[in-house]
């Protein structure tokens, strides 16, 4: 297989983009464009200019110059990479009247001049990418744009504060959104939260009139103790199936009086809400605000479930809304985006044995001292030792338990400095412990983030710079006995220190959810190393993701704090706006193509597309690709033994010459043209 | 001193994560050798592996394919067919008189420019090693018996 034969006709414009000094700098630009109107000239190229700055009007409008009045073809802009000015040269073209897609970029910035030294070699390298643009660009054809109706309807999976922005911001807009929450009520970790850094307002009382709002508008459809299924399709045109798991409540004759779980007589520890410091029954709302106010009958520990008998709920209930019957459902709709925010899990601080988590009875996390601290909460807000009575005399809180570290997490988990700034601030005010923080770094970047650092610093906490190595309870000194040790180097005056305290709180990591990986399959887009969801650009584009319609807000991108994540939601909210107001969403048309003349019905394609694009036609023996399923990668155009599938953008013609072309010129005879070799 | 083998690899590099992992390594600034020239594609899943057999013939002497890490494919999944397709290749072309080792699959995510250079690093210093493959030279002594026969003999018969 060899690239076609080159067309005699097409008319090549080379530009020779200096950046500045960026290229002009290390690559000799002049010389590059001499060369390929000399060397190329018998490929087609006409015209071959260096300019400083392609990308400014005036480099733009020397190409649509050249285009109108040269008769140009064929455009290559040797300049910087395809992701950063790609579109903009395309648009010259358009305005020009040439097909965008028969403009080539050469990335001879990113992948030339910024990563190489020898000037001279960086010359030759640039020459040798050029020439391959110019053999690719006259293999490539004129494409139509493609456009894909956008459905107004928007999906948002997760129930927390940045999904609740987001939905709150899309509805009241007036179109309407599907929220899908996996617990039986919405209000994600903030509804677990006492209070909230650094203006110590309370979590409840700013969150829970949101969740009202989203359970009153008339446009949000809210599905909770569901989850997402299944997706398929693609951006503007979606198809969800979620699973409306059994509640055993009959939702439209509950009125969420509470009679059932009052004379519920199973009491069962909460690990969920309660970071099992609490208990619930065995049906239950997660708490008092609860949004929806239905209750949801947990199977395992139900008496009726499990042994048959009882049905004290159903006897009780004013309103015959139980039913133990009830089924999963499963309901399908159609959505044009989808907004994910799933969210994150803490650390599980029985990974590092040395900090006695879940062996010594003092020891708390993070989120288990939240609920301690909420007036709602398993102690009604006392903070008191485990045996639910002792106040604590002295208090040691750890940061980056499970961040930081290269044995658990490398990053950062953000929140837990002023989360652990909090606590500090909390205890002093509601006992008289003394507190001692042990930090490694102190962050507390943000607005008036630092300001309550230092209120902080003024009430008195001893604030200790080091990494605990261990927390025990062996004393080994008078006035230790029956404490709980901290030992720590303190890296401010290079010692190791023993603190015997009451009481110990771990700032665990927050960690992306188990299952990520699989709702990233789920819905088409990836992970990091980490398990968080990868965003589209980590500055400029940090909601949307690499597919198209698929947006992600909150801390299911990377630890964040409240208002990051409100921001987050609101943000990924204007961008679905920004789709359902285009009506239309403009697809690359990088699309595969079956040619059925060439097709012998082998079906070696069929299995390769993970988004079943690929039908086969039984009755004709021939396989179809769907145009709008298709994402463009390309896998089964590979597989072809016919030939018979085209991937355009990329075609096997394109590709062929582009690789002849960046070997078609010998770096040792200084560029020249290698001579084919002779077969006799 | 004798002049140093400078070897010409060609880079197959999947748009969404090796490219961009390329425009991240010019970004940072980092500095790799010359030799490497690349080609975008939309997924390593694309590599066809005719294309690595057309490089070879036309004068590269090593060829680095590469794509996202396995279950971060922005295709799902394609990258483990493009592992299947390297994996067969490799076996192919010792078949041929070439070194399996001329071609190499390296995973480089989208954030990994640091990575990718390095790797471009280590693999210009292993073909140098290696020496060049010269295999278009020699398929003119073949007297037809070269590459265009290789090329028909890598597709499935029907």
């Amino acid at each position: 297989m060899s690239a076609a034969p080159k067309s005699e006709k097409e008319r090549v414009g080379v530009y020779v983009c200096h950046c500045g000094t960026n290229i002009a700098g290390i690559v000799d630009v002049e010389d590059v464009a001499l060369w390929a109107k000399k060397e190329l000239g018998d490929d087609g190229v006409v015209i071959s200019r260096d300019y400083k700055f392609m990308c400014s009007s005036l480099g733009q409008e020397l190409i649509e110059h050249d285009i109108e009045i040269e008769g140009l073809t064929r455009v290559v802009v040797a300049a910087c990479s395809p992701h950063l000015h790609e579109a903009t040269f395309r648009g010259a073209c358009d305005r020009a009247g040439l097909n965008p897609y028969l403009c080539e970029m050469v990335s001879i910035r990113e992948q030339v001049s910024w990563v190489t030294t020898d000037k001279v070699k960086a010359t030759a390298k640039a020459k040798a990418m050029v020439a391959s643009g110019v053999e690719r660009v006259i293999h490539n054809e004129p494409l139509d744009r493609m456009y894909v109706p956008v459905h107004p309807d928007t999906l948002v999976v997760g129930g927390g504060i940045a999904g609740i922005q987001a939905t709150l911001e899309i509805s009241n807009s007036g179109n309407k959104v599907y929220l899908v929450e996996r617990e039986p009520s919405i209000g994600g970790h903030m509804a677990q939260f006492d209070k909230t850094f650094p203006t110590l307002d309370c979590a409840a009382c700013i969150l829970t009139p949101r969740m009202v709002d989203v359970g009153n508008q008339p446009n949000v459809e809210l599905y909770t103790w569901s989850e997402v299924e299944r997706v398929d399709g693609y951006v503007g045109n979606f198809t969800v199936t979620i699973r409306k798991k059994a509640r055993y409540i009959v939702e439209a004759d509950c009125t969420g009086c509470g009679i059932c779980w009052e004379k519920c007589p199973k009491k069962v520890i909460d690990d969920v809400f309660e970071a099992g410091l609490g208990y619930r029954k065995a049906v239950y709302t997660p708490f008092a605000q609860a949004v929806p106010k239905y209750p949801v009958i947990d199977t395992e520990t139900c008496i009726y479930f499990q042994n048959g008998k009882c049905r004290a709920c159903e006897k009780f209930c004013p309103t015959d809304a139980i039913d133990f019957n009830q089924e999963d459902e499963f309901i399908t709709v159609t959505v044009g985006n989808i907004i994910l925010a799933t969210g994150y899990d803490t650390f599980d601080a029985r990974r590092i044995p040395q900090y006695g988590y879940g062996r010594l009875a003092n020891v708390f996390t993070s989120i288990e001292f939240e609920r301690m601290c909420n007036a709602a909460g398993p102690t009604d807000g006392e903070i008191v030792m485990r045996d639910g009575v002792t106040k604590p005399k002295s208090v040691g809180i750890v940061h980056c338990v499970g961040s930081r570290d290269n044995r658990y997490n490398s990053y950062c988990s953000v929140i837990c400095c002023m989360s652990s700034l909090k606590f500090a601030h909390v205890v002093k005010e509601r006992t008289d412990a003394e507190v001692y923080e042990f930090y490694i770094d102190m962050r507390t970047a943000y607005k008036d983030y630092d300001e309550f650092y230092q209120r902080v610093l003024e009430e008195g906490t001893h604030f200790i710079r080091g990494k605990v190595a261990e927390i025990t309870d062996a004393a080994r000194q008078p006035g230790e006995e029956g404490k709980l040790i901290i030992q720590a180097e303190d890296t401010l005056i290079s010692r190791q220190r023993r603190i015997p305290v009451d009481m110990v709180i771990l700032s665990t990591a927050l960690e992306p959810r188990p299952d990520s990986k699989e709702v990233g399959h789920k819905f088409g887009i990836s992970c990091s190393a980490n398990g968080w969801f990868i965003e589209k650009h980590p500055k400029l584009d940090p909601v949307a993701t690499m597919t198209e319609g698929i947006f992600i807000a909150g801390a299911v991108q990377g630890p964040k704090d409240i208002p990051t994540s409100v921001a987050q939601g609101a943000a990924a909210a204007a961008r679905v706006l920004c789709h359902i107001g285009q009506e239309q969403i403009e697809l690359e048309p990088v699309r595969a193509s079956v040619n059925a003349d060439k097709c012998s019905g082998c079906r070696i394609c069929n299995d390769l597309c993970p988004f079943n694009a690929i039908l086969f036609h039984e009755d004709l023996m021939v396989t179809e690709i769907n145009q709008a399923l298709c994402q463009g990668c390309g896998t089964c155009v590979a597989a072809c033994p016919a030939g018979a599938i085209t991937g355009s953008g990329f075609t096997n013609n394109q590709i062929m010459a582009q690789i002849e072309g960046m070997l078609m010129f010998s770096e040792s005879n200084g560029m020249t043209r290698v001579a084919e070799p002779v077969a006799a | 001193m004798t002049e140093q083998f400078e070897p010409i690899i060609i880079g197959f590099t999947c748009n969404w994560c090796s490219y961009r992992a390329a425009d991240l390594a010019g970004t940072a600034r980092l500095k790799y050798p010359p030799n490497i020239r690349l080609i975008r594609m939309m997924c390593s899943g694309r590599m066809d592996p005719t294309f690595i057999l057309k490089a070879l013939s036309e004068g590269a002497d090593g060829i680095l394919l590469t794509g996202c890490h396995p279950g971060e494919c922005h295709y799902l999944e394609q990258n483990y067919k493009a592992l299947r397709r390297y994996l067969m290749l490799r076996r192919t072309l010792p078949q041929f008189g070439i070194e399996a080792k001329r071609v190499k699959l390296v995973w480089a995510s989208a954030a990994e420019g640091v990575r990718l250079a390095r790797e471009i690093t280590t693999f210009v210093e292993e073909i140098r090693a290696l020496g060049p493959l010269n295999w278009k030279d020699s398929r003119a002594y073949n007297n037809g018996y070269g590459v265009a026969e290789v090329e028909v003999s890598t597709e499935v018969p029907a």
